[in-house]
C-alpha cells in the first residue's frame, strides 16, 4: 500500500529536465492561443501555483524577447483561494501568500496556474476569487499535471502532463519534478 | 500543525494562543488587510456562520470592528442591547446567553465589566466565545491587532524580536495593558512599564513587564514603541493622581517628549484618546503615530479571528492535522 510507506513507494514520473520543458512547451502554447501576450495575465494559485506561474511568466518573456514583435512585461501575479472555498470549515485551512494581482485585470485575459489539477475544487474557489478583482475578457487554465478525478465541470487548457493516478495516490510537483507516492 | 488546546474554540485571553497562534493569527490578518483593500472589501468565507455581539460594556469602537469584520466575511450580524433585554425583567445571564444560542449562533462577542464573564459564557454554550474585553482582565483582540499594527508598520514577518516597548500609563486598571504585554512579550518585545506606582497593579513583578519605573523621561530616547494608555478621569477623585496637569507633566507625550523619542518610534492608543491629558501634542503631527492604523487594523485582525475560530478547520472534530491538504497542491 502506497499509504503504508510513502518513501519506498514514491515514484518520479517527470526530473527537473522534463519539468523545464513542460513548462517551455505551455509557454509556447499560451502564446500561440493568445496571439502574443497583449493583455494576457499570468496568475500563480496560491501555493502550488505560484512558482510555475513564475516560471512560465520568465520563458515567455525570454520567448517573446527572441521574436521580431514589440515585446511588452510579461505580468505575473498571485491568488490565494482559500477564503474562497467550499470545504472552509471542514479540514485546516493554511492560506498561502497574500494575493497580488499585477494590476486591473478588467478585459485581460488571465491566465491560471496550478501545479496539480485534481478535483478541480481549488480552481473553482480562485475562479471566484480572480473575479472579485475585475471581469477579466476570458480566463484560461494551466496545469504542470492533471491527474484527473475532477468533481466539477473544469478543463485544462494547457496541461504539461496527463497523469493518470488512483485517489489514494499522492502527487506533489514542483520545479525538480514530480512525484507519485 | 500546534495540538489543539481545550480552549481553542474560543479566544478568552491571549495565553489562549501562545506566541505561535499569535503568529498564526497575524498572518491571516495580512490576507484580511489585503481584502480590505480591495474596491469590494467581501469573502464568502463565512457564509452561513452567525455572530452575535453580546455588550453589557458601552464600546463603540470594537463592536463597530467586530461586525465590520463579520460582515466582511458574509457572516450574519446579531447585536444584543442590553438595555433592551430580558435581563431587565430579571433574567439571569446565563438564561440569556442559552436563549440566544438556541437560535443559532456560532460565536459570542462578549463584552463585560466583570472579569472572568466570558471564561462563565464559554462554559454554558457550545458557540465560540470571543472576549471583547472584561473588567480589568483582558482584551485579546486589541493586543493582537496592536502587534498587527507594530509588524505591519516595520514591514516584518513572523515575530517582533529585539524590538523595546514603553507602556504608559494606567496599567493598574487597563485590560489593555495586560493583554498588549502579554502578547508583546510572547512575541519577544522587551516591554518597559512607565506609571505612578498608585496606578501599578499590586502583583507588578518581573513576570508583568521587563521593566517597571516610574521615570518616563529616562526611557523616551530609547522606544521603538510608545504606547500611551487612556488616563481615566475617575482615578482623580481616588485620588491616584494629585491631578492631570501632574499626570501629564510627568507621563504625557509633550512636545519636548515628543522630540525626545527615536525618529523611528512608532505613537500607539488604544483609544478613546483624552487630547492634553496623556497625549498632550496633536497626533496628527506625530510622524510615528500608528492610532488610526489601530483601528484600521483592529477590522483585519477581528476577521482574523473570526476566520480561525469558525472557518479554519481547526475547531471542526475529526480532523485529520496530520493531512495538511490545502496545502498541498498535489492533492488538490
Amino acid at each position: 500500500m502506497a499509504a503504508d510507506n510513502p518513501a519506498a513507494s514514491a515514484k518520479q514520473v517527470l526530473g527537473p529536465d522534463d519539468v523545464r520543458r513542460a513548462v517551455t512547451r505551455m509557454a509556447h502554447e499560451i502564446i500561440e492561443r493568445n496571439r502574443g501576450v497583449h493583455g494576457v495575465v499570468i496568475i500563480g494559485i496560491a501555493h502550488g501555483g505560484v512558482w510555475l506561474a513564475d516560471s512560465l511568466g520568465a520563458e515567455i518573456e525570454r520567448i517573446v524577447a527572441t521574436g521580431d514583435e514589440p515585446t511588452a512585461p510579461v505580468l505575473v501575479g498571485s491568488v490565494d483561494a482559500s477564503l474562497y472555498r467550499d470545504d472552509i470549515g471542514l479540514r485546516p485551512v493554511t492560506p498561502g501568500a497574500v494575493s497580488d494581482l499585477p494590476g486591473d485585470i478588467d478585459g485581460a485575459t488571465v491566465v491560471l496556474v496550478d501545479d496539480v489539477l485534481y478535483t478541480g475544487r481549488t480552481v473553482r474557489a480562485a475562479l471566484d476569487a480572480v473575479s472579485d478583482y475585475g471581469r477579466p475578457r476570458a480566463v484560461q487554465l494551466a496545469v504542470l499535471v492533471d491527474r484527473g478525478h475532477r468533481e466539477l465541470p473544469i478543463r485544462p487548457d494547457f496541461v504539461g502532463k496527463n497523469l493518470p493516478t488512483s485517489a489514494d495516490e499522492r502527487v506533489t510537483a514542483s520545479a525538480d519534478g514530480v512525484v507519485i507516492s | 500543525m500546534t495540538p489543539r488546546r481545550a480552549t481553542s474554540r474560543s479566544l478568552l485571553t491571549i495565553d489562549d494562543l501562545g506566541a505561535d497562534g499569535i503568529v498564526r493569527i497575524l498572518d491571516l490578518a495580512d490576507h484580511m488587510a489585503e481584502v480590505n483593500r480591495r474596491p469590494n472589501p467581501k469573502v464568502p468565507a463565512l457564509r452561513g456562520k452567525t455572530v452575535c455581539s453580546v455588550f453589557f460594556e458601552d464600546s463603540t469602537r470594537t463592536r463597530l470592528s467586530f461586525e465590520t469584520a463579520a460582515k466582511r466575511l458574509s457572516a450574519d450580524t446579531m447585536t444584543f442591547a442590553v438595555s433592551q433585554s430580558s435581563l431587565n425583567k430579571g433574567e439571569s445571564l446565563r438564561d440569556t446567553i442559552e436563549t440566544i444560542a438556541a437560535m443559532g449562533v456560532d460565536a459570542f462577542v462578549v463584552r463585560h465589566r466583570s472579569s472572568g464573564a466570558p471564561q462563565l459564557i464559554d462554559q454554558w454554550t457550545q458557540a465560540s466565545v470571543i472576549n471583547a474585553g472584561d473588567g480589568w482582565h483582558a482584551h485579546p483582540t486589541q493586543a493582537l491587532l496592536d502587534a498587527f499594527t507594530v509588524r505591519s508598520a516595520l514591514g516584518r514577518t513572523g515575530g517582533l524580536d529585539g524590538l523595546r516597548m514603553a507602556m504608559v500609563g494606567d496599567v493598574k486598571h487597563s485590560r489593555v495593558a495586560r493583554s498588549t504585554i502579554a502578547a508583546m512579550r510572547l512575541l519577544g518585545v522587551h516591554v518597559t512599564v512607565v506609571a505612578p506606582r498608585t496606578l501599578l497593579p499590586p502583583d507588578a513583578g518581573d513576570s508583568f513587564a521587563d521593566v517597571v519605573t516610574d521615570r518616563l523621561d529616562e526611557v523616551i530616547g530609547d522606544v521603538d514603541v510608545l504606547y500611551l494608555l487612556r488616563m481615566q478621569q475617575e482615578r482623580m477623585n481616588e485620588a491616584l493622581v494629585p491631578s492631570l496637569r501632574e499626570y501629564t507633566s510627568r507621563f504625557g507625550l509633550t512636545a519636548a517628549r515628543a522630540a525626545a523619542l527615536p525618529s523611528q518610534a512608532l505613537i500607539m492608543h488604544p483609544g478613546p484618546m483624552n487630547r492634553g491629558v496623556e497625549i498632550a501634542v496633536d497626533p496628527g503631527e506625530l510622524p510615528g503615530s500608528v492610532i488610526t492604523q489601530q483601528v484600521t487594523n483592529g477590522i483585519a485582525v477581528r476577521m482574523a479571528v473570526l476566520f480561525d475560530l469558525l472557518g479554519s478547520g481547526r475547531a471542526a472534530p475529526d480532523v485529520d492535522t496530520g493531512l495538511d491538504i490545502i496545502t498541498e497542491g498535489g492533492s488538490q
